[in-house]
């Protein structure tokens, strides 16, 4: 039976602030399914954002949720976890949210390998502000700070994640949502830093000045361009360049921080003599 | 057995352990840090010591990140605390906003050393207790304790845990380099001589449950996340269920009403010392260090038949305003020493209001400011 998605819904607080086609909800919808396949009790799950588009999708669902500042959702939710180890902690961001001022709270968060869920909606822009380029703006794409064409690099995000010690990466895109959904879901299931990088669209922002305004014509965009990993293996770097490879990126089994700390508690609390 | 037959426990600290050592009496089972000189010992001793009671230390990336995880840590009930200086309280300020506006209990202590920027980190300032009150942008409500001497920051330490709670509002503690790094005798208070304020939980049931409801009055009852009561925060302007809001009305109430919390509570808040007050003269205020260099200098005086006596404030915001303004329509003159050019000074002026001359003592050099200097403007007032 398809999931009744109001049982994790505030739904007296739609309709949504998203504008019409947005991918969030595709990847809020998926995010949904995931808990309801695992079973996770709303009581034990908190939701946590930072800003932007992105990052109102706590206020929607109805879980401990948390909208915080720019950037820092993941530093709220390791003082949550840290707290609290046997809740289950979730983290949207979008690509500037994460990755520009929050960047650094990203690459600790992997390296400490804390056992919560990152999803970063990575739609190129940053929406919410007026379209503005993030690090994730291809070079050559257009944004309201960049009207002759983006000439940053933009960030690999599922590689920064993996080389700065998270235990699942994964890629996925709106524009395959069952596929989208097995991710998220390895991600929560996972014990560790999971990322989950949706590539999604903003068409509002970022298809209007890139002749890609309409959600269908933007979402179809990014499905062209995405890669099943292992197709991706049997391709040469100059074969992938304009390609977004997308699936199960990485997973390794490591220690987690929670788990690390609690041997700390054990070791602190055996030296206190009576 | 009656108080008076037991021997109070005494301990020889520095004022950066004591801190730490109140605050696991306070209740304290979350910190989160980032290292900076002076305030680093407060960290060291609390990685020791909360593991050893069950509780948590973190030292995350930055300082930005360690008061994001208290904020976090807090809502889930814990009683939390990070500490810092100068540089790293200017990183703190975005999430003290947020901290006040969503009203989340935590302390903040700064260690106060000399500025601006990365300045003297290893000599003593006063000259961010502006950037207390001031610091963050928008309107918040600001309590600011200063203590200056040793069993008074162990017991302003629990305090400062006590009105985080009862008030749901960010609490700093500004004590100086030197008070930071002094080594005294402590005279521990005896368990019944301290209490201990926990916020106020809801006591209805979570369907009912709004995170800013204002029935019981301006300080709402607060759930903890995973108790049942699910609810949502955001740094946005909000409404009584936690919900952004841009109605003009509830953002002008909700924000007086943050204001008010304080400032319709000031005397449960405010706290201070007057000295040799009855018949003053010479008026100094002063606070931590400067205000322990003036103590001498007053005992001086009036060994030399000069009136002079201080107010020293505990509580440093909200200022004790009443008092001084009382105080200066009966004396000839105020000093005013403090390790800034001039930061309470500000705050002295606008309250004496041309009733009595004023004269600064203002030493930014990162040494202490000496009973001496002080003495000598007493003399020439």
């Amino acid at each position: 039976m398809p999931l009744k998605y109001e049982k994790y819904l505030r739904v007296n607080k739609v309709p949504n602030m998203w504008c019409p086609g947005c991918g969030i909800g595709i990847i809020l919808k998926a995010m949904l399914r995931s808990i309801e396949t695992l079973e996770w009790d709303k009581n034990e799950i908190a939701m946590i954002s930072g800003i932007g588009c992105t990052s109102r999708t706590p206020g929607y669902v109805d879980a401990n949720t948390l909208h915080t500042t720019h950037g820092r959702a993941l530093t709220f939710a390791t003082g949550i976890k840290m707290a609290r180890p046997d809740k289950h902690v979730v983290v949207i961001s979008g690509d500037g949210d994460s990755s520009a001022i929050g960047g650094n709270h990203l690459i600790h968060s992997c390296r400490r390998n804390i056992d919560m869920t990152l999803i970063i909606v990575n739609n190129n822009i940053y929406g919410m502000t007026g379209g503005q380029f993030s690090p994730t703006t291809p070079i050559g794409s257009r944004a309201a700070t960049a009207p002759w064409g983006s000439i940053d690099p933009p960030f690999d995000l599922g590689m920064l994640c993996k080389a700065a010690g998270a235990t699942y990466v994964a890629r996925g895109h709106v524009g395959a949502a069952a596929p989208l959904e097995r991710l998220i879901r390895g991600g929560m299931k996972h014990k560790g830093f999971s990322v989950i990088e949706v590539m999604s669209n903003c068409h509002t922002q970022f298809g209007r000045r890139n002749r890609l305004s309409d959600p269908v014509q933007l979402i179809d965009h990014i499905a062209a361009k995405t890669i099943n990993v292992r197709e991706a293996a049997k391709l040469s770097p100059e074969e992938l360049k304009e390609k977004i490879i997308v699936g199960l990126l990485h997973e390794e089994q490591r220690e987690e921080y929670c788990d690390a700390y609690a041997r700390v508690i054990a070791k602190a609390s055996a030296s206190i003599i009576n | 057995m009656p108080n008076s037959t037991l021997k109070r426990r005494v301990k020889f600290w520095t004022g950066n352990e004591t801190i730490a050592e109140a605050a696991l009496v306070a209740g304290c089972r979350f910190f989160a840090g980032y290292p900076i000189t002076p305030s680093s010992e407060i960290a060291h001793v609390l990685s020791q010591r909360l593991p050893m009671v069950g509780g948590k230390f973190l030292q995350m990336e930055d300082e930005i990140a360690a008061m994001g995880a208290i904020i976090g840590a807090s809502l889930t009930g814990d009683k939390v605390m990070t500490a810092t200086s100068g540089p790293g309280f200017s990183l703190k300020q975005e999430n003290i906003g947020f901290a006040a506006m969503i009203e989340a209990p935590c302390v903040v202590v700064n260690v106060m050393r000399g500025g601006p920027s990365t300045g003297l980190p290893t000599a003593l300032g006063q000259s961010d207790i502006m950037q207390a009150r001031w610091g963050t942008h928008g309107d918040r409500p600001v309590i600011a304790l200063v203590p200056a001497y040793l069993d008074e920051v162990y017991t302003e330490t629990i305090r400062a845990f006590n009105l985080a709670e009862k008030y749901r509002t960010p609490v700093f503690i500004l004590i100086d380099e030197v008070i930071g790094h002094l080594s005294e005798r402590v005279d521990l208070p005896f368990d019944d001589e301290i209490e201990i304020i926990n916020r106020t939980r809801p006591s209805v049931p979570p369907e009912d449950f709004k995170p800013f409801d204002t029935t019981w009055g301006d300080v709402p009852p607060m759930a903890d996340y995973f108790s049942g009561y699910r609810f949502h925060m955001t740094g946005l302007n909000h409404d009584s269920g936690g919900f952004p809001t841009t109605d003009p009305a509830l953002c002008q109430s909700e924000n007086e009403r943050l204001m008010r919390k304080v400032d319709a509570n000031l005397y449960d808040i405010i706290r201070f010392e007057q000295t040799s007050i009855d018949d003053v003269e010479i008026l100094v205020i002063a606070f931590g260090s400067s205000a322990r260099a003036a103590a001498v200098a007053i005992a001086d005086a009036r060994s030399k038949g000069i009136k002079a006596g201080m107010f020293r404030p505990l509580t440093l915001w909200p200022f004790p305003e009443k008092e001084v303004r009382e105080l200066a329509g009966r004396v000839k003159g105020i000093i005013v020493p403090e390790a800034n050019l001039g930061q309470l000074f500000y705050e002295i002026d606008r309250l004496v209001a041309g009733k009595c001359p004023i004269k600064r003592i203002n030493k930014v050099g990162g040494v202490p400011i000496y009973p001496g200097e002080i003495l000598a403007q007493i003399e020439v007032f």
